[in-house]
């Protein structure tokens, strides 16, 4: 089984995962990825920032004219 | 006030976010219109007014998943051609997948996440997806379907939405580094 990702794959990885399930080994192949790399983390931080920024999007109410 | 006052009031609320959604002005306005002809008509069948907006918002979504699926054929339509996603990646990534330059630390920013100031540009930003992109982003997200049921209402492979939601999310993430979490005085 291959387990090497590139940054660009990893991210696609990233991606899919907030509108399907990741693969067994595709979730192993990121963890991996993850652990050795400098910049995916960040990534990772930013897709899940995204995440709660539209969260708080949807329940975002201006306040009553 | 009246019930009738108060919901008419809701009106620019509802258009928000149908006009988000739907990317058609005269569909958002048949959602809208729709959705206030449906409260007018029972407005028994809301209870507490401090609850007003989540009772409309809950019959706007399904006026706007009538208008989905009665138009999919014109739902993804409308963006330009299939490269300008590739596009994205390639600004970001090397030929070799690595990153072009590393993206930035956001750091921990969950206090700014509800400030009316970044939910403004949070709208700018999904504001400006291309339509097809905007739409399917916006029924995962607001109207929080999940993907085979996007599939199913749009009549759209999953291979095809992926993509879509793929580069939606990817434009949203570069939209945001650049209007808001780039600009951050560090």
């Amino acid at each position: 089984m291959m387990l090497r990702r590139t940054c660009k794959q990893a991210a696609a990885l990233m991606l899919a995962r907030e509108d399907r399930e990741l693969a067994w080994a595709d979730r192993v192949a990121l963890r991996l990825h993850l652990f050795a790399c400098k910049a995916c983390p960040r990534f990772a931080n930013q897709i899940h920032t995204v995440r709660q920024a539209m969260d708080s999007w949807r329940h975002y109410r201006e306040p009553d004219a | 006030m009246t019930i009738e006052h108060d919901i008419a009031e809701q009106r620019p609320y509802l258009m928000r976010f149908a006009r988000l959604q739907l990317r058609d002005d005269a569909w958002a306005e048949d959602a809208v219109s729709e959705t206030l002809l449906a409260a007018l008509s029972k407005p028994q069948a809301f209870g507490q007014r401090s609850q007003l907006r989540t009772w409309l918002v809950g019959i706007l979504k399904h006026k706007v998943i009538d208008i989905l699926r009665a138009r999919k054929r014109e739902v993804l339509l409308g963006d330009s051609g299939d490269d300008e996603g590739d596009e994205l990646d390639a600004l970001m990534f090397k030929a070799d997948g690595h990153f072009q330059t590393s993206p930035l630390d956001w750091g921990d920013p969950a206090a700014q996440l509800s400030s009316r100031q970044f939910i403004e540009v949070l709208d700018a930003c999904v504001e400006r997806l291309p339509a097809a992109m905007g739409r399917v982003f916006l029924m995962r997200e607001w109207m929080e379907m999940s993907s085979e049921d996007v599939c199913k209402e749009l009549s759209v492979s999953a291979t095809n939405l992926y993509v879509l939601l793929h580069r939606a999310r990817l434009r949203l993430r570069e939209c945001l580094e650049i209007n808001w979490f780039g600009k951050r005085p560090t």
